[in-house]
């Protein structure tokens, strides 16, 4: 550059104060509200770009005899037809352990398998012929439950046990005042990203590869595509904008579109588009995993509990995928906040002929906490005390404890104080009264209540994962381009990145530019995933930032008398201010430019207080905890098991808020997400492994009808204790456990069927089909009770 | 060849494929991405798009803006009407009113199915009314969001359709008018494979052209032959122009309705006459899919579970059915012979539908039972109307859905009941021990059986309780009146 931008922009905000902590619209608002916003789908194609479709098994367990694909290659449109033989490098792409091959090898394994992949001129020619494969396959009966899996002990790795005085579980469980035991069945979910699974492959020279794809683990997808292609990782570059959804559905499950779609666009030499049709999207990607849980509790005349039994089983599908870390957080869960006296946790990974399960917003901890709150309901009717005496009692603190049972001392408790806050500004007392004077009144319809907490673990339990990178430059027009590890699917990690840096930079947010996410860029980076976005991006930007800051200091300080001193210097409202000196922001930039200072910082951030042996199973595996509490008033039809959610309040925690506009989004979003998990969204797979909920007209996420008509959510407004960016909380996952009070809600309202006597066996999703069951079980159970 | 406005610009198609969809017109055709595929069946809604269309009220002739879902509908459909888009709200300067609400209230996240909301949105900005919160969720019912909660989006439509409509649209309402009623005087002539004929004869003449081409009217079902199942068709006739199954007539004892008619067309007469019936019409599908779904497919498509069947069943309505040379009257209770099999001959179509009027002693009520309230097949849907006179039960006519292979009546109920009094405990337990063990419904994705017959029984509970002059207890947790 021989010659700089003449007018260097000016700052454009008059103060810069106040651009964190304050809401500001979601960076992409703009171009999504007018059809602007690209997805991969939308992305101008290459000219000769091709499309891919997969050929789907048909049964759930077999071994393969042949493959017919004649029919296929000779399907009108088709160029290219490729199995797993046709992969030159490696042919597994299982995250962390073998297990997920690309294409059927040798082996189904579950009922949809992709067994091969075409390639045709346009999409529907390719999905036409992928449905005329002939797999002839000997066919083995499958194993589709967690009963058939223990009987046969098949798991996808070994089971994982922790506790405290686990020893004295059996004694205190025997002598105790109380005990009480229980099972749940809890079922999956699917993700329902709008957005399905998409790739776009382009061939570079020789073996180079570039690949956009709707994936939170842009590295991952990187890696997994030069193994399959056999090149190093620099051939393969991965750009991703943003996906439309994620929800943890597109951590793992995005790679294998991108690995097709990369090896035919290697044979072919064309650019080639893999999306995936919804059904088959349904078919194909895992889910949340169903879990088939139980516990034995202890407790005393109050209710305190003694010593606490779980058992934590989690369907995993076929192979282990992340179900390790998965059924791990289910056990670090399953306390939630309360301190669970002597306990023995178990959680075992079983293995069945499904699709298998993985990520999804909670990553198990959801299938664990549901047991703890289960308890407390069981705890409540069993001594015929009100639920949420029975959760007060047992929240961790001086008088019961403050050990998990993976031997983590719990700080900065926060679920008292709040739990008591929400009691008051909800007024659960009088909502109580009000809702049993209902009840006596009513005898078809009746309304329950309920008020649940959450505790839940921040940071990624494989420790290495707590990672970040980011990369920042700036432009001799002082505009400021930030690229970080982590991915766009909505949640707002951009907004935020743009907010930190601007705040570090004292700048208006419209001199940042937060960029796609590029494998070559910030390389080897986590995918963005246990709520940990924004918490390790952001910190790794704004080191980043402090790296420039200080240059642009040293040169400014420089440029003054000898007195300045760099360490003097604020960057605030577009300037950059060093005692009764100050000078535009852009015109520092332009300065340290001539004096040939570097404009570019890379920054990195590590998770500290990280320690956890998995052998002994002690130690802290989180950073911090983030807290929630909710509270969820229903009614339900006594003739028909329908329902409606007609209040709910919600305090969240999100320590200091970066944003609350996207904070409350995202718990507002949580919780209508958690409610469909309890509620209507029923996967159901037929007799012989096939998914049969297998689109939107068969599987029912909540729509706009769902909202409770009151929905109050609150930020709690404490700032993080522990040194995270600007003392702020994650706030993707926690969240979703909010909607746990709906679910208890719910058993509230059946339970007052039987004088509230009876805790309500009510397995997940609690659809209008099992809540009618259970309303039907208490009626037979006890003569009171009852519609007329 | 099919003429349409897209946006301001003329189209003029001449040929195109029979199973062309308006979303692959968009998206591959016009290469405009705004408009999203998520589902391709009608589920989602993020392929919403507006169809504006001359109509006159009052004398008065206006643009009436409605929301289909463009990766269902055909390009049939289209003709003679405005295709709006997302890319055409805004101008280079300023986002379009309701673009701006949705900004301000944070309504957006992954953005995915922001432009199908954005569109609905601005349909409903564009109605007359001035809508409340159940209005903006009846507009709203065919969009899944899967980020937001819907809270924010709620709210930024209520605080936009505030405001009387002023946009691009309206100050070019006179010139769109104008060439949209240029259009009206040459009638379709079809893409080469998907034909439109405008009357009854050439509706005959192109049915016996081609004997093997299916009838096509609002494409919400036919069209998931192609967009799921991906068979090929070659050849459609759509009906969606043929004006003779347009009509609407009301006279004394009847109102009769135009097979081709939509569900949103059909709703407010339907209603005025049986508003006991809102909640079965209001949750119909979707509002982009009563846009285009119409009473006569519902009832020809045969599917038993279908909404309409069992309340025309109910109604004792009368099935019009012309081959073109005559019609025959065929009440739809002889209609319906097995799975997706019915009285229609080759070369015959339902052309028109009567509904009996409600005499004063009929009492009726329409229940729809499934796991989601928006936009969900129903497990159960159970019609009831029953005459009573001096508090004994005269007569009893009954619809079902989804608990038989057919949409189905229940005749043991009305010769059980005849002469009972309807308020005592027999009327309520007799009829529930019928119903129970009436069907033999199956287990599927939706519901078992023993729930079908358990809720089957429970819904004549719940109507005799509703029926009780005495009493009025609360029986059910949404009003749909």
């Amino acid at each position: 550059m021989r010659k700089l931008i003449n007018t260097p922009f000016p700052a454009t905000e008059n103060t810069t104060q106040g651009v964190v902590h304050t809401s500001r619209k979601h960076e992409s608002a703009e171009r999504q509200v007018q059809g602007l916003a690209n997805y991969v789908d939308d992305i101008i194609e290459p000219q000769g770009t091709l499309y891919a479709a997969v050929g789907l098994s048909q049964c759930a367990r077999g071994t393969v005899n042949s493959i017919n694909l004649d029919a296929v290659r000779a399907s009108e449109g088709v160029v290219d037809v490729v199995t797993i033989d046709d992969v030159p490098g490696h042919k597994d792409i299982g995250p962390v352990f073998e297990g997920d091959p690309l294409l059927a090898n040798g082996e189904i394994k579950f009922f949809g398998q992709p067994v091969f992949a075409v390639l045709a001129t346009s999409v529907t020619l390719a999905r036409q012929a992928a449905l005329k494969g002939k797999i002839d396959v000997t066919e083995v009966a499958p194993v589709l439950s967690a009963d058939e899996a223990h009987r046969q002990q098949t798991f996808v790795r070994p089971s994982h046990r922790f506790g405290q005085h686990s020893e004295r579980v059996d004694d205190v469980i025997a002598n105790a005042n109380h005990q009480a035991s229980g099972t749940l069945s809890i079922g999956g979910q699917e993700h329902m990203y709008l957005e399905g699974q998409v790739s776009l492959a382009i061939p570079d020279e020789e073996d180079r590869m570039k690949i956009y794809t709707s994936s939170q683990h842009p590295s991952e997808v990187q890696k997994l595509v030069a193994e399959v292609l056999d090149v190093k990782l620099h051939r393969v570059m991965v750009d991703m904008r943003r996906m439309g959804g994620g929800f943890g559905g597109k951590e793992t499950q995005a790679a294998q579109w991108a690995c097709i779609a990369a090896l035919l666009a290697s044979r072919n030499k064309c650019a080639v588009k893999l999306r995936l049709p919804r059904f088959t999207d349904m078919h194909v990607t895992g889910k949340r995993h169903p879990f088939e849980n139980a516990f034995d509790v202890a407790f005393d005349n109050t209710g305190k509990i003694e010593a606490t039994r779980m058992t934590i089983n989690g369907i995993c599908g076929h192979s282990p995928d992340l179900s390790d870390a998965i059924v791990d957080r289910a056990m670090f869960h399953v306390d939630n906040g309360y301190f669970l006296g002597n306990s023995d946790i178990v959680g075992h990974r079983l293995q069945t002929n499904m699709v298998s399960h993985t990520a999804y917003r909670g990553f198990g901890g959801p299938q664990g906490m549901i047991m703890a709150e289960a308890m407390m309901d069981k705890i409540a009717r069993t001594i015929g005390s009100d639920p949420l005496s029975v959760r007060k009692r047992n929240l961790y603190g001086p008088t019961t404890g403050t050990t998990t049972p993976y031997g983590m001392a719990i700080e900065h408790n926060l679920l008292p104080e709040m739990i008591t806050e929400l009691e008051e500004s909800a007024h659960y007392w009088q909502r109580r009264e009000a809702i049993s004077a209902f009840n006596r009144e009513s005898p078809v319809i009746k309304k329950g209540l309920a008020l649940t907490p959450v505790k839940f673990g921040i940071s990624f339990t494989s420790k290495h994962l707590n990672q970040a990178g980011a990369l920042v430059h700036i432009y001799t027009d002082g505009s400021i381009q930030v690229n970080h590890g982590g991915t766009e699917m909505g949640q707002g990690l951009h907004t935020k990145i743009a907010q930190i840096a601007a705040n570090e930079f004292g700048v208006g947010l419209d001199m940042i530019e937060v960029t796609s996410t590029r494998t070559d860029k910030v390389p080897n980076t986590s995918p963005t995933a246990a709520s940990s976005g924004t918490d390790m991006n952001g910190k790794a930007v704004q080191n980043a930032c402090i790296t420039l800051k200080a240059r642009l200091a040293e040169c400014f300080a420089t440029s003054l008398d000898k007195e300045a001193k760099a360490e003097d210097v604020r960057f605030s409202s577009g300037y950059v201010i060093l005692g009764e000196h100050r000078i535009g922001f852009a015109e520092l930039v332009q300065k340290a430019y001539f004096a040939r200072v570097s404009l570019s910082s890379s920054g990195f951030y590590k998770t500290p207080k990280l320690q956890y042996n998995r052998d002994t199973g002690e130690g802290r595996p989180f950073f911090y905890f983030a807290y929630g509490v909710s509270m969820s008033e229903v009614s339900i039809d006594t003739l028909t098991g329908e329902y409606t959610v007609d209040k709910v309040n919600v305090i969240h925690d999100v320590g200091n808020s970066l944003n609350p506009a996207i904070d409350i989004g995202q718990i507002e979003g949580a919780f209508i997400q958690g409610m469909g998990w309890l509620t209507t969204e029923d996967l159901k797979w037929s007799e012989n492994g096939k998914l049969i909920s297998e689109n939107m007209a068969t599987y029912k996420i909540p729509a706009i009808g769902d909202t409770p008509k009151e929905f109050n959510v609150k930020l709690f407004g404490r700032k993080n204790a522990e040194d995270s960016i600007y003392h702020s909380k994650a706030v993707g996952e926690p969240p979703f456990m909010l909607a746990i009070s709906v679910w208890c809600a719910l058993k509230d309202a059946i339970s007052s069927l039987s004088g509230y006597t009876i805790d309500p066996q009510l397995d997940t999703p609690a659809t209008p089909e099992r809540v009618l069951n259970a309303v039907a079980a208490i009626q037979q159970a006890d003569s009171r009770g009852g519609a007329v | 060849m099919i003429r349409f406005l897209v946006n301001n610009d003329i189209v003029e198609i001449n040929e195109a494929r029979a199973d062309l969809t308006l979303l692959q017109f968009i998206r591959e055709h016009r290469k405009q991405t705004g408009t999203k595929e998520g589902c391709a069946a009608g589920d989602c809604g993020a392929c919403t798009v507006v169809l504006a269309e001359p109509v006159i009220t009052n004398d008065e002739t206006k643009l009436h803006y409605r929301t289909v879902n463009s990766c269902i509908t055909l390009m049939s459909a289209v003709h003679g009407k405005q295709l709006i888009f997302v890319e055409h709200l805004s101008d280079s300067k300023h986002l379009h009113p309701v673009q701006q609400a949705l900004v301000e209230h944070y309504g957006s996240q992954c953005g995915f199915c922001t432009p199908g909301f954005i569109m609905s949105m601005f349909a409903l900005y564009h109605s007359d009314s001035k809508p409340n919160r159940d209005d903006v969720l009846h507009a709203l019912s065919g969009n899944l969001c899967r980020c937001t909660g819907y809270r924010p989006i709620i709210d930024a439509t209520l605080a936009v359709c505030e405001h009387t409509p002023n946009d691009k649209f309206t100050a070019a309402q006179e010139k769109t008018l104008a060439t949209l009623v240029s259009f009206e005087s040459a009638a379709p002539t079809g893409t080469g494979n998907i034909h439109t004929p405008s009357s009854r004869e050439e509706l005959k003449a192109l049915i016996t052209a081609y004997p093997d081409a299916q009838l096509v009217a609002g494409s919400t079902d036919l069209s998931l032959q192609f967009t799921q199942q991906l068979k090929k068709v070659d050849t459609l006739i759509s009906l969606t122009h043929v004006d003779a199954l347009k009509q609407r007539t009301k006279s004394e004892h009847s109102i009769i309705f135009g097979a081709a008619l939509p569900l949103s067309d059909v709703a407010p007469e339907l209603l005025a006459a049986f508003p006991q019936v809102a909640e079965l019409v209001t949750r119909f599908a979707s509002l982009p899919i009563r846009n285009q779904a119409t009473i006569g497919g519902n009832v020809a498509n045969a599917s038993p579970i279908g909404d309409m069947p069992p309340l025309l069943l109910a109604l004792g309505a009368t099935l019009h059915l012309d081959n073109g040379n005559e019609v025959r009257p065929l009440p739809i209770s002889a209609f319906f012979t097995g799975y997706r099999e019915t009285q229609l001959a080759q070369g015959e179509w339902i052309s028109a539908i009567e509904i009996p009027l409600r005499q004063p002693n009929q009492t009726l009520a329409a229940y729809k039972i499934s796991k989601r309230f928006e936009d969900d097949i129903s497990a159960v849907c159970a019609v009831f109307n029953v005459t009573i006179e001096n508090g004994k039960v005269e007569a009893i006519s009954s619809g079902f859905g989804g608990v038989a292979a057919t949409p189905i009546t229940c005749s043991a109920l009305e010769s059980a009941l005849v002469g009972k009094q309807f308020s005592s405990k027999e009327c309520l337990n007799l009829g529930k021990q019928i119903l129970f063990d009436a069907f033999a419904p199956i287990d599927d994705v939706r519901a078992t059986a023993e729930y079908r017959k358990t809720v089957l029984a429970n819904l004549w509970h719940r109507f005799w309780l509703e029926q009780q002059s005495v009493s009025k207890i609360e029986t059910r947790v949404v009003q749909h009146a």
